[in-house]
């Protein structure tokens, strides 16, 4: 099955990207852009068919390893099996 | 449908860059029609890029030897010696049009490319410069190319680790259209273990190692027909994107292999990929190439040989091995978590033979493929030079002072430390000069001799009179480093033209050509690696003609290196060298009048011999505290940046002489260099002797550059002033 | 003095750290794989800068994971001095052997140049080559430096004085125009509760030799060679 994974700064964690984003989202004339946040996109392909297992192995590996749990956030789906 | 299927119509031929005339020679040396993965290569081997074949007749005019010489044009990049067994390799090379598309991976792949020609050889990279050439700082692309090869080049280059330390960085309307990226890479190698390209011997494992192959870069033309399958669009080339982390294991990994008795040559696969390559090892050395590509890493499903045989995909290299060597070699790039695999073998029939999936995709002669390549004589037309400008049909400006607060604030002119503190220019710890002087300059590790390097090049005299122009970018570039108190070595050229098919074009190209034979040759200064990168046009709108030089001297000892920074208040600054005033394609015009006129200032190669022995001898016995060429902006400019450099200020003494004071401050003669010593008379005496003019230009001290019969100018503005400019412009929308 | 320095994919001061102690000991450093699972008997060990995995991911957090990290982490635990530089910070905060995270530039930019600091206290291996209060200047080569914490670790830090280095101004003033990457507090290094254990962005070994413009970094390699000779 295939995991996708979402990586997002906690809230109030400064977050430049972000801000250079909404900037550079205004100065193209958007009007009305609030609050930007920027974060990471992954995506696993796992052999395990189990979906318990397998969402335990994903938080095992954000936990560990994708994510900064000092200034992220994760999320994630699990797709097809 | 597979590749066998497509039929070789006159426009798939055309589409692949190749003549009627070229296809018919083609068949000539095949003695049959070509397969179509066999047009590919023959198109990328007959590609401007790798054969020269439009510059090939020139450039065989430019000197290459000399006794410092190790290896000259012709392998990955050339080699001079240092002396105690060490030697420099290095080289320049163009990365334009991709930087012009994506400037961030376009810049970035163009310096992993020419660190690969350089660690392919033997040598570890110790030293990146680059020459940029962006359009008008108004053109509404201007920002953001700039704003993504600099990042480019930092991303790759402090990745890697290989301290970028010098280049240029220049805004003309001239390149508003094709930017210029070329990006040089010096390395250092010991004398007696350089690797070559030439794969001799028979029955040798042809092995392949690096990142894997994928649809990276394949010539958009002949992509585009949808003959090949209905999902082509999935496999549209695109951007090559930079993985400089496989480049820095890459390194590592080549360099601990060739610490080890293994390798019987190397080969970066660059432009063309796996066939250019093959071909020139398989030619250098004399023998054929069965090359099964069933064993070629792949990134992608589905590749075909055309496509493997074509993919430029970066971070790869093709070796031959010693027999035996395989585990070794193996064993090094598992330890390096890269790809390793044996895709062929070294033949005694002369001929590329090529296998994928059980048939024969190609079956070409290696000689013909190599060395018969097209070589036009183009029909060329020279640039008739303007006539030189009178110092009288220049007018004066209304303050000298708001004049060099002009310049030095201009685009031209002002600080490229916005630039430079994006790159790493530290790393490896032997940066001895940084960016922001005449040449920079890295240590030799474990010694103390020092590599000073520069880029140069001045493309408003190259456009006004080619000649002069390719003379002058050589003579600065020995000037520069001249200044830094190195001798000399040689010089690796960038050459950018436009549509060579254009004789006007053409002309540019011979007649700098010509300008760079007779400095190169008067200087002892030969041409040891280079590139050409031809068809820089928009709209049939050429770039100006820019052969960007890239010196290499030497420093025998770096405790006896020069700088531009002024020092002492109370030392005298003198200027050696020529006053002629002359202000012909000077940026006083270009800048302050808006005027690009007249002949460029004549270069009298002799004197600029001279004048830097005289110089370098200087600096050798300490003589003199700072030095700094005369270049861009003439004498008033340069002296600003020594002051500012030094943080103390100048007075300037009465001119003297019949010349005006904007032409004495602004002009831009050649062969030039302003000097600050505590012995000014001793050394007068010794210009005199020698038959050089050198005059006393004022006193060092002060927090002023302070000129006769005007208010001084503070340093603290010219510093806003000068190091303003290109930060807000940058951050200004 | 034994010292070690660890290599890992990508690292890229290893060498030049390594010239600094050898200058300092007379002796060469040993450089360990990062595939070792111990470190040799040593009385340093020294992660140092570069780009580890290409910085790909987040800096520093796959070189976190590296076999050796483990036992550097057993001995960090165990008293043994570690100094982590610029991507070695990264791979001590990653590693959890200090507090924060180092997060982009607030510029965005990466940024090579010399900056001034501030030395916080000099009571430690690392640091008594300095004066408590002296400003030296010492390059940062980074794209990532900007330090952060929560303003409960942040008291933490100061309360207990396990800052090691502030960004300053030529008075020794702590100014957000002396901050070159928006690190809270001006940080540019602290301590394990210890203080044995030191990670800090700017590079010390990037100033050790007059040939190269300055020694500001020089006392440090020599202090920890007094003290652990």
């Amino acid at each position: 099955m295939k995991a996708r994974i979402k990586i997002t700064l906690k809230n109030g964690v400064l977050d430049p990207q972000g801000k250079a984003i909404a900037h550079a989202l205004d100065a193209l004339g958007f009007d009305g852009v609030g609050d930007v946040r920027q974060g990471k996109y992954i995506e696993v392909e796992l052999d395990e068919t189990d979906p318990a297992a397998a969402e335990d192995t994903v938080k095992r590996m954000c936990e560990q390893l994708l994510a900064n749990t000092v200034i992220e956030n994760y999320a994630y789906e699990l797709e097809g099996s | 449908m597979t590749a066998q299927a497509v039929a070789l119509t006159p426009e798939l031929v055309a589409e692949h860059g190749l003549t009627a005339e070229e296809y018919d020679r083609i068949i000539a040396i095949l003695g049959r029609e070509p397969g179509l993965t066999e047009l590919g290569i023959f198109s990328v081997m007959w590609s401007e890029h790798c054969s020269y074949k439009s510059s090939k007749v020139w450039l065989k005019t430019l000197p290459t030897e000399g006794p410092q010489v190790i290896q000259g044009p012709g392998e990955n990049a050339g080699v001079v010696d240092l002396g105690d067994g060490h030697a420099a390799i290095f080289k320049m090379e163009s990365h334009n049009h991709p930087s012009f598309i994506e400037p961030y991976q376009g810049a970035a792949t163009g310096v992993g490319g020419i660190m690969r020609d350089v660690f392919t050889m033997g040598a570890r990279p110790v030293a990146n410069l680059n020459a940029l050439r962006f359009g008008d700082p108004d053109h509404p692309k201007t920002r953001h190319l700039v704003s993504g090869v600099v990042a480019g080049i930092g991303g790759y280059g402090n990745c890697v680790g290989v301290p970028t330390v010098g280049g240029e960085v220049n805004f003309d309307p001239g390149y508003n259209g094709n930017i210029l990226v070329n990006a040089m890479c010096i390395g250092l190698a010991d004398a007696d273990r350089i690797f070559y390209s030439a794969a001799k011997g028979v029955g040798l494992p042809v092995v392949y190692v690096g990142s894997k192959t994928g649809r990276d870069g394949i010539h958009g033309a002949t992509m585009a027909s949808a003959e090949f399958d209905d999902d082509s669009d999935e496999k549209r080339p695109t951007v090559q994107v930079a993985d400089p982390f496989t480049e820095k294991l890459l390194i590592e990994a080549c360099l601990e292999l060739m610490a080890e008795d293994a390798i019987i040559a190397i080969q970066d696969m660059g432009a063309a990929g796996l066939t250019s390559s093959s071909v020139e090892m398989a030619d250098k050395g004399g023998v054929g190439f069965d090359l099964d590509l069933d064993q070629v890493p792949c990134r992608e499903e589905g590749m075909t040989a055309y496509e493997m045989m074509l993919s430029e995909s970066q971070e790869r290299m093709l070796m031959v091995l010693k027999p035996g060597a395989e585990d070794t070699a193996r064993a090094i790039f598992e330890k390096w978590e890269l790809d390793f695999a044996v895709v062929g073998v070294t033949t005694d029939t002369g001929r590329l033979i090529v296998t994928h999936e059980g048939r024969i995709e190609a079956d070409m002669p290696v000689g013909a493929l190599a060395d018969s390549a097209p070589e036009y004589k183009r029909p060329w037309t020279l640039t008739e030079p303007p006539a030189p400008i009178a110092v009288d049909d220049v007018p004066a400006p209304n303050s000298l002072g708001e004049t060099l607060e002009t310049l030095m604030g201009s685009p031209h002119l002002c600080s490229r430390r916005w630039v430079w503190e994006q790159y790493d220019h530290m790393v490896m710890g032997d940066t001895v000069r940084r960016p922001g002087g005449d040449a920079a300059i890295v240590r030799v590790h474990g010694t103390t001799k020092g590599i000073a390097a520069t880029c140069d090049v001045t493309p408003r005299y190259c456009a006004a009179d080619p000649k002069g122009g390719g003379k002058q970018a050589v003579a600065e570039a020995w000037r520069n480093l001249t200044a830094a108190g190195a001798d000399p070595l040689a010089i690796t050229d960038c050459m950018n033209f436009g549509n060579p098919e254009r004789p006007e074009i053409m002309g540019q190209f011979a007649g700098c050509i010509e300008g760079m034979r007779e400095a190169c040759a008067a200087l002892d200064f030969p041409v040891v690696s280079g590139n050409v990168s031809l068809y820089n046009e928009t709209n049939s709108v050429a770039i100006p003609p820019t052969p960007a030089i890239g010196g290499v001297g030497l420093i025998p000892d770096i405790a006896r290196a020069s700088d531009i920074a002024l020092k002492a208040p109370g030392e005298k600054v003198l200027l050696l060298g020529a006053e002629n005033g002359h202000l012909g394609q000077s940026l006083y015009m270009d800048i302050i009048l808006s005027r690009r006129e007249g002949a460029p200032p004549p270069v009298d190669l002799d004197a600029e011999r001279a004048t830097g022995d005289f110089v370098r001898a200087l600096v050798r016995e300490a003589s003199v505290s700072a030095v700094h060429d005369v270049s861009d902006g003439g004498l008033l400019v340069a002296l600003a940046e020594m002051a500012l450099a030094g943080g103390v200020g100048v007075e300037i003494a009465p001119y003297g002489g019949a010349l005006p004071p904007h032409a004495i401050l602004f002009g831009e003669d050649q062969a030039r260099y302003l000097i600050a010593t505590d012995r000014p008379e001793e050394i007068a005496g010794r210009a005199s002797q020698a038959g050089i003019p050198c005059r006393e230009i004022g006193t060092v001290g002060g927090e002023t550059v302070s000129l006769p019969d005007e208010d001084p100018v503070a340093l603290d503005r010219l510093r806003n002033l000068h190091q303003g400019w290109l930060p807000s412009y940058m951050t200004s929308q | 003095m034994k010292a070690s320095v660890i290599v890992f994919p990508g690292s890229n001061c290893d060498r030049d750290v390594a010239v600094s102690l050898e200058a300092a000991t007379g002796r060469e450093p040993a450089m360990v794989w990062h595939r070792e699972t111990t470190v040799p008997d040593t009385d340093l060990i020294v992660l140092p800068g570069g780009f580890s995995y290409g910085d790909y991911l987040r800096s520093g957090a796959m070189a976190a994971h590296s076999p050796v990290m483990k036992d550097v982490v057993r001995k960090a635990n165990a008293g043994t001095p570690v100094l982590g530089i610029c991507n070695g910070f990264h791979l001590l905060t990653e590693s959890g052997l200090l507090p924060g995270v180092l997060m982009r530039n607030a510029s965005l930019k990466f940024i090579c140049r010399d900056v001034l600091l501030k030395v916080a206290r000099n009571d430690t291996d690392f640091a008594r080559g300095y004066d408590e209060g002296q400003v030296i200047r010492i390059p940062i080569a980074h794209h990532d430096g900007n330090y952060y914490a929560d303003t409960e670790t942040l008291d933490r830090l100061e309360g207990e004085n396990l800052v090691a280095f502030r960004y300053c101004d030529p008075s020794g003033e702590l100014t957000d125009a002396a901050n070159p990457n928006g690190s809270q507090r001006n940080i540019a290094g602290i301590y394990n509760a210890a203080g044995t254990v030191l990670g800090l962005m700017p590079h010390p070994e990037r100033l050790a030799d007059a040939a190269l413009g300055g020694t500001d970094g020089k006392p440090m390699f020599d202090a920890l060679v007094e003290a652990l000779h």
